[in-house]
């Protein structure tokens, strides 16, 4: 057999039917829905009498429009509540399992996946969300959708595919104190650019990537969209596995065990091919700021803010022109004299526990800088957050001065009442920084959850190397 | 699906690279239930002033390119967000052909389930229907998806590529599903071949709120 990659092999795995040079049909082993772009393709469903072929494989949460403060209360926004309303009915008559918002397992859609162990290796999976990349984390084949593309896969739990081309992005060495999966991951959207990956699903691989948690993979994977690639993977290894051991929906004891055997397999072969391969070392990473409005216009905190002139293509002259204006930044700006008014630590980039503990540990028995306006943790999932708790991470936050909420996608897309206000400044754990992302007018600065930490401490951007040098990690 | 052939059509330009679907569809209008009625919000924060008064700056409300059905944008257009409602908003407004270098790959899926033709020509080429679209008030183009040309009435002619597949859908508005439904024997075929794979684990151990199952 000629050598593949894991991409390849996930892939061949899949395939349903295919005719030579048209796209296959693939199978999907896991369908993840929510609120907001689930409703058209039940609709469409049921306008020709369609039925969803695999309930027992879709899982439907509410994540995007929920509210993060008291569930007891009633909905106000009466457009989100018919559109929980919507996706409650359409699980109830499809019997498709559904985590509403109520349910202790509630959490962004690319947080429960793993965390209940919906998520498995050498799956493939998708979601009607650009964020699916997040699974790839455990070495599965995992993609955003469109809502026809949802109501595809609802009726025939398959989807027409094309075979994309292959990327390999190698992190060698060691990850510095300080310098997050966040700052690598950023560092690789700034170096291949928003579109280096469009066509191809990336693979990361090298020490830096090995040495990361499944946290850590996940918030990597999470962002390989934001450089273009609809889906990133990191082989499976025994990271994976033990994060995998015991929770809900993984098999147990001999089963587990067969099951570890068989994720084994899921690498790529040695003398397999790239389309194309990109290398970083990781020593050079430092932490990262986003200046502009996509998650391609980021520098180191050292830096400054660049000058358009500096840009060669005209294109990206004017990009770069039109971002500082958006941003109301000046060229030549030190990062770290960026103030800032708003502080979000959440999102399914940036809300697993790695993150929150991170960031408590750094806040612990400091206080949320005056100028800050608000300072909000939104934990990932009502798990995650029960288990903060526990921890005792919701009573530090609360003492420094942090807002603790209830789990949702809250400030990242702003749908419920997390919204950043016009001219305000974030420093925001998030995915993306475009214009308007977090409510009109509103400017997002992309940071790792440390950083965000830091800068609601300082009041501005701070490199957190030299910050609180004892509790860095 | 409305099938496509050929189309002829008033250019609007956006003279914007990595123009995103955040910026197509803000999202606050993600939280509807029907695909209808997304024109008349498409670009929404640029198209509008407060109280959703037309901003005379935004290019699709200068008077000449009112009625535009054919957009000429630039390179990853369509990047970031999975929202359909981006297509949606796209054809709803009256486009049923964009010109552009590159694309996003989401979005350029979503366009072809939407009956809408996202051309893809090099950049110099695209940089050339910018300036003759700027040039000359009511350019409009002749789209033949067939013969797979963009022409205007001065013989500029260019040619775009496209996969067959691709084309076969738009040329007969093909419905997706009722497609891959034909293929129900080979689906329950591989799902009886899978059935035991580590993959298809049946959950196990959890509490969950399935509405009475």
């Amino acid at each position: 057999m000629p050598p593949k990659t894991l991409y390849q092999k996930i892939w061949d795995d899949h395939v349903v039917w295919e005719e030579p040079g048209k796209p296959a049909l693939i199978y999907i082993d896991r369908h993840l829905i929510h609120e907001g772009t689930s409703p058209q393709a039940f609709a469409g469903l049921r306008a020709e009498g369609r039925k969803v072929r695999r309930p027992d494989l879709t899982f439907a949460v509410m994540d995007h429009s929920v509210p993060t403060k008291d569930r007891t209360l009633p909905i106000l926004d009466n457009d989100a509540k018919l559109q929980f309303e919507a996706l409650e009915k359409n699980c109830r008559e499809s019997s498709v399992r559904l985590f509403d918002m109520n349910s202790r397992h509630q959490g962004i859609v690319h947080i429960i996946g793993p965390e209940l162990g919906i998520t498995q290796p050498g799956q493939t999976i998708v979601c009607g969300d650009s964020h699916t990349s997040t699974h790839g984390a455990f070495g599965t084949l995992a993609f955003g959708i469109g809502t026809s593309e949802v109501e595809h896969v609802l009726a025939t739990q398959c989807l027409v595919q094309a075979r994309s081309k292959t990327l390999h992005i190698l992190v060698n060495g060691k990850r510095p104190k300080g310098v997050t999966a966040k700052d690598i991951i950023l560092t690789i959207i700034g170096k291949i650019g928003i579109a280096g990956g469009t066509g191809h699903v990336a693979e990361y691989g090298g020490e830096a990537i090995r040495a990361l948690s499944m946290d850590g993979r996940m918030t990597v994977c999470n962002m390989s969209i934001e450089g273009g690639a609809r889906a990133g993977m990191v082989a499976p290894d025994d990271t994976t596995f033990a994060y995998l051991e015991g929770r809900a929906f993984v098999p147990r004891g001999k089963a587990f065990q067969e099951a570890v055997e068989r994720w084994n397999q899921l690498r790529t072969d040695d003398s397999a091919q790239f389309d194309m391969t990109v290398e970083l070392q990781a020593e050079q990473i430092a932490p990262q700021v986003t200046w502009g409005t996509n998650p391609g216009m980021v520098t180191s905190v050292t830096a400054r803010v660049p000058d358009p002139r500096e840009f060669k293509d005209p294109n990206d002259q004017k990009a770069t022109e039109s971002a500082l204006k958006y941003m109301g930044l000046k060229p030549g700006t030190p990062i770290v004299d960026i103030p800032v008014d708003r502080v979000f630590i959440g999102s399914c980039t940036n809300s697993r526990l790695d993150d929150l503990r991170a960031a408590a540990n750094l806040v612990a028995g400091k206080h949320v800088a005056k100028n800050v306006k608000q300072a909000l943790i939104v934990p990932g999932s009502r798990g995650i957050k029960s288990q903060a708790e526990k921890e005792g991470l919701d009573k530090i936050f609360r003492e420094a001065g942090f807002e603790w909420r209830d789990a949702g996608c809250s400030m990242c897309i702003g749908m419920n009442a997390d919204v950043l206000p016009p001219h305000e400044r974030s420093a925001s754990t998030s995915n993306r920084n475009f214009e308007g992302r977090q409510g009109k007018d509103s400017r997002t600065h992309l940071v790792s959850p440390v950083m965000a930490a830091a800068a609601a401490i300082a009041g501005h951007f701070v490199d957190v190397r030299e910050f609180d040098v004892a509790h860095v990690e | 699906m409305q099938p496509f052939a050929t189309h002829t059509g008033l250019v609007a330009p956006l003279d914007r690279v990595n123009v995103d679907t955040d910026q197509m569809v803000p999202k606050q209008f993600l939280k509807a239930l029907t695909r209808e009625g997304f024109g008349r919000i498409l670009f929404y924060d640029w198209r509008y002033l407060p109280g959703e008064k037309p901003n005379p700056e935004f290019v699709l409300n200068f008077p000449r390119y009112k009625g535009a059905s054919v957009l000429l944008a630039r390179a990853n257009f369509g990047c970031g967000s999975s929202r359909e409602h981006a297509p949606w908003g796209v054809k709803d407004y009256g486009f049923r052909v964009i010109i552009a270098p590159s694309y996003a790959d989401i979005f350029y899926n979503n366009c072809f389930k939407n009956g809408i033709l996202p051309a893809t020509l090099p950049e110099e080429q695209v940089e050339e229907l910018f300036q003759r679209t700027e040039k000359e008030e009511g350019y409009s183009l002749t789209v033949n998806l067939p013969n797979q040309t963009i022409a205007d009435k001065h013989g500029l002619m260019f040619k775009f590529e496209i996969a067959p597949s691709r084309k076969e859908v738009l040329l007969k508005g093909l419905d997706d599903i009722g497609t891959s439904m034909q293929q129900a024997a080979a689906i329950d075929a591989y799902e009886k071949a899978h059935a035991s794979t580590a993959t298809m684990y049946d959950p196990v151990d959890v509490k969950y709120y399935s509405n009475g199952r």
